[in-house]
């Protein structure tokens, strides 16, 4: 069920992200970083919940190289994959805040907001690979 | 304003107008998607709902999701052929080791 929220918070970020680009491409940059802040919380939530979801089922004898319920292997397929689709998230987070620095300072405009752009396909894409893991590695 | 500069403007709202669709939209739809894939896995399957079809189901819901991302929020759907074809091309490499590594994964 947590899995399902994490998702949910993730198509959230990627709304929000979507909402900035059109907010800076509108010329309104307030609205762009309103915006950039909401896809920051949503990441940094996601990242948080990852983390309780990681040291519950650690504490259940969850490994790299063991797993309870069956198979050893699905431990090291469920941590290599989350744990580089959260690093994935984090080294979004920090592009993201850096974008938005940049934004608060009145870096990005209508007519340049290629910047922008660039971080919404990263983010988008972190996204889109979520999809995936969420059903190979969790529903399936 | 000279002509070039209009010009510029003007291409720019053509540019923004295709690239603002309906984000709302798309998202009640990831959402619906989402919903339906937590119903369908967590149904315990058996002669009615056989593994193949909640295999198939799920991944087809999967697949639909990624697309509505990759079209509208990564505006693929805006962009030019190539790029599509470009942007589909390592799916095929994708399902091509799916296939390879299946024997292996059903031996074990």
């Amino acid at each position: 069920m947590s899995t399902a929220v994490m998702t949910f918070l993730l198509i959230c970020s990627s709304v929000t992200m979507v909402k900035a680009l059109a907010a800076i491409q509108d010329g309104n940059s307030k609205r762009m970083c309103m915006f950039l802040g909401c896809t920051i919380l949503g990441g940094v939530i996601f990242l948080i919940m990852q983390y309780f979801e990681w040291t519950h089922l650690i504490h259940e004898g969850m490994g790299l190289t063991q797993n309870p319920w069956g198979a050893s292997q699905f431990g090291t397929t469920f941590f290599m994959t989350t744990g580089f689709h959260g690093c994935h998230v984090f080294a979004g987070i920090c592009y993201l805040s850096a974008v938005l620095v940049k934004g608060l300072r009145g870096g990005y405009s209508r007519t340049n907001c290629s910047g922008v752009e660039t971080l919404g396909l990263y983010w988008h894409f972190v996204d889109l690979v979520w999809i995936l893991v969420f059903t190979f590695v969790y529903l399936i | 304003m000279d002509e070039a500069e209009r010009r510029k403007e003007h291409l720019q709202d053509e540019h923004v107008t295709t690239l603002h669709p309906n984000y709302m939209g798309v998202f009640w739809w990831l959402l619906a998607l989402t919903l339906l894939e937590v119903i369908f896995g967590s149904l315990r399957t058996g002669p009615s709902y056989p593994h193949i079809a909640k295999i198939v189901l799920l991944v087809s819901m999967a697949v639909g999701k990624a697309a509505l991302v990759a079209l509208y929020f990564m505006h693929l759907k805006f962009e030019t052929r190539t790029l599509g074809i470009i942007a589909i091309t390592p799916m095929i490499l994708c399902a091509f080791f799916l296939f390879m590594l299946m024997p292996d994964s059903a031996m074990r």
